[in-house]
């Protein structure tokens, strides 16, 4: 399972949330498009709320036109 | 016990082919000589059903089909027939771009006015629209994933882990509640539908069927499993806008929380499926099979080719204010301020 902590040692690439190794979490960046965080994550927002997702991965909305804030919509897609 | 007494019921037969198969799978006829389904429209009502009801088998099967008949080999023999009708139109037909970057860079371009399904039901579909929208969906969304599953074994590494990490999602991370299959269900509830697995499949135009059987055609064949990533990644990247405007309509028109919730969900699963299988399930793929590039594309344009036609059935046919089904469906239960679009959509015509 994604989530499974006993994953940790056999996988050192992309790995569960609760890391009891240690070892650091990993957040996959692009140019454009969310950032990709692994879940379980909780999420404090400017007015001090906080929002939880605990999907396996998340995508957070990195150009701000997203309506599902601070979800990614998808909504960096170019426009043609 | 008696296991094979439950189960959807055998759909009525659209042809030859498909009543051949019916009479066969009820122990009452012959099945259709192969030369009979190289003959047929591969994408007519007659063919398709008859390939959809060898596919179900391998789901959920029929009542009072015995469960050997999945593994049939003259039923096998037939169903290759259909298969190679259908894929080798798909073959033909199917406008395919020249590499895998152009065929995704393709997908992932947002049209500024865009004509589909679900653009139509976002601007001006009324309840009777989403009740039929749902109703033809139903027949993936009811087994939403499940063909997908298949390409688990053949598949390794990055891609396994990836495919794996995705289907677990769709199948609700762990809580069968969250399950999309089961969330859909409760859409159909909240849209006065019929929840029953199987239950809209005579509804069904052959372009809906057409839709389903490649999934099942890309998840039953390892020779097909790089179509079958193709084919995923279409859905998932397409999803996440088209949910945004499905929710939209189910907003405005009321149909209910669950109709909500559904397309809410998949606005931000499929934004990170969407990632996942292009990084993770296309990458890993590729990285142990590049050959299968190609194929990739072909799963990717054969699925955009199938819900275009699909799309089209649909608009024109509420373009000409006609139901999109081959049989209407029921008026919903409770008197509702719908009640005038109700009685209009009472006296639409059964097409087929």
């Amino acid at each position: 399972m994604p989530n499974d902590p006993c994953d940790a040692a056999a996988d050192d690439s992309a790995g569960p949330a609760q890391d009891a190794a240690g070892r650091a979490r990993r957040i996959s960046m692009q140019r454009r498009g969310p950032l990709l965080v692994e879940g379980p994550v909780e999420i404090e927002l400017e007015d001090g709320s906080t929002v939880r997702s605990d999907r396996f991965r998340v995508a957070l909305c990195t150009c701000r036109r997203s309506r599902r804030y601070p979800w990614c919509d998808t909504s960096h897609r170019r426009k043609a | 016990m008696n296991d094979h007494l439950r189960g959807p019921l055998l759909p009525p037969s659209r042809g030859p082919l498909s009543a051949a198969v019916t009479s066969y799978l009820r122990g009452t006829g012959p099945l259709p000589r192969p030369a009979d389904a190289a003959a047929a429209d591969p994408y007519g009502d007659d063919l398709q059903l008859a390939l959809y009801l060898c596919y179900e088998l391998h789901y959920r099967g029929f009542a009072g089909v015995p469960p050997e008949a999945e593994w049939d080999p003259e039923l096998l023999g037939v169903r290759a027939a259909l298969e190679q009708r259908f894929g080798s139109a798909l073959r033909a037909d199917t406008p395919v771009h020249d590499s895998l970057d152009q065929a995704l860079a393709a997908l992932l371009v947002e049209p500024v006015e865009g004509t589909g399904v679900s653009h139509f039901l976002s601007a001006e579909g009324e309840l009777w629209h989403l009740r039929e929208y749902a109703a033809v969906r139903s027949l993936y969304h009811l087994k939403e994933a499940d063909p997908h599953a298949w390409v688990l074994p053949r598949l390794w590494g990055r891609a396994k882990a990836a495919m794996a990490a995705v289907e677990y999602d769709e199948f609700g991370g762990g809580r069968a509640e969250r399950m999309h299959a089961r969330l859909f269900a409760d859409l159909m509830r909240d849209l006065d539908l019929d929840t029953v697995y199987g239950r809209y499949l005579d509804a069904a135009p052959a372009e809906m069927l057409a839709v389903v059987n490649l999934m099942s055609l890309f998840g039953l064949h390892r020779e097909l499993r790089g179509a079958l990533v193709g084919h995923f990644a279409e859905v998932e990247i397409t999803s996440s806008p088209g949910s945004r405007r499905l929710a939209e309509a189910m907003r405005r028109t009321g149909a209910g929380p669950a109709a909500e919730f559904f397309y809410d969900e998949h606005v931000t699963a499929d934004a990170v499926h969407e990632q996942v299988v292009r990084h993770e399930v296309i990458g890993g793929l590729l990285e142990e099979e590049p050959e299968l590039a190609p194929d990739i594309v072909f799963g990717i344009d054969a699925t955009e080719y199938l819900e275009e036609r699909l799309g089209r059935r649909l608009l024109d046919r509420w373009g000409a204010g006609r139901s999109a089904l081959r049989t209407p469906l029921a008026a919903p239960e409770q008197p509702s301020p719908e009640a005038p679009e109700t009685h209009r959509h009472r006296q639409m015509s059964h097409t087929s």
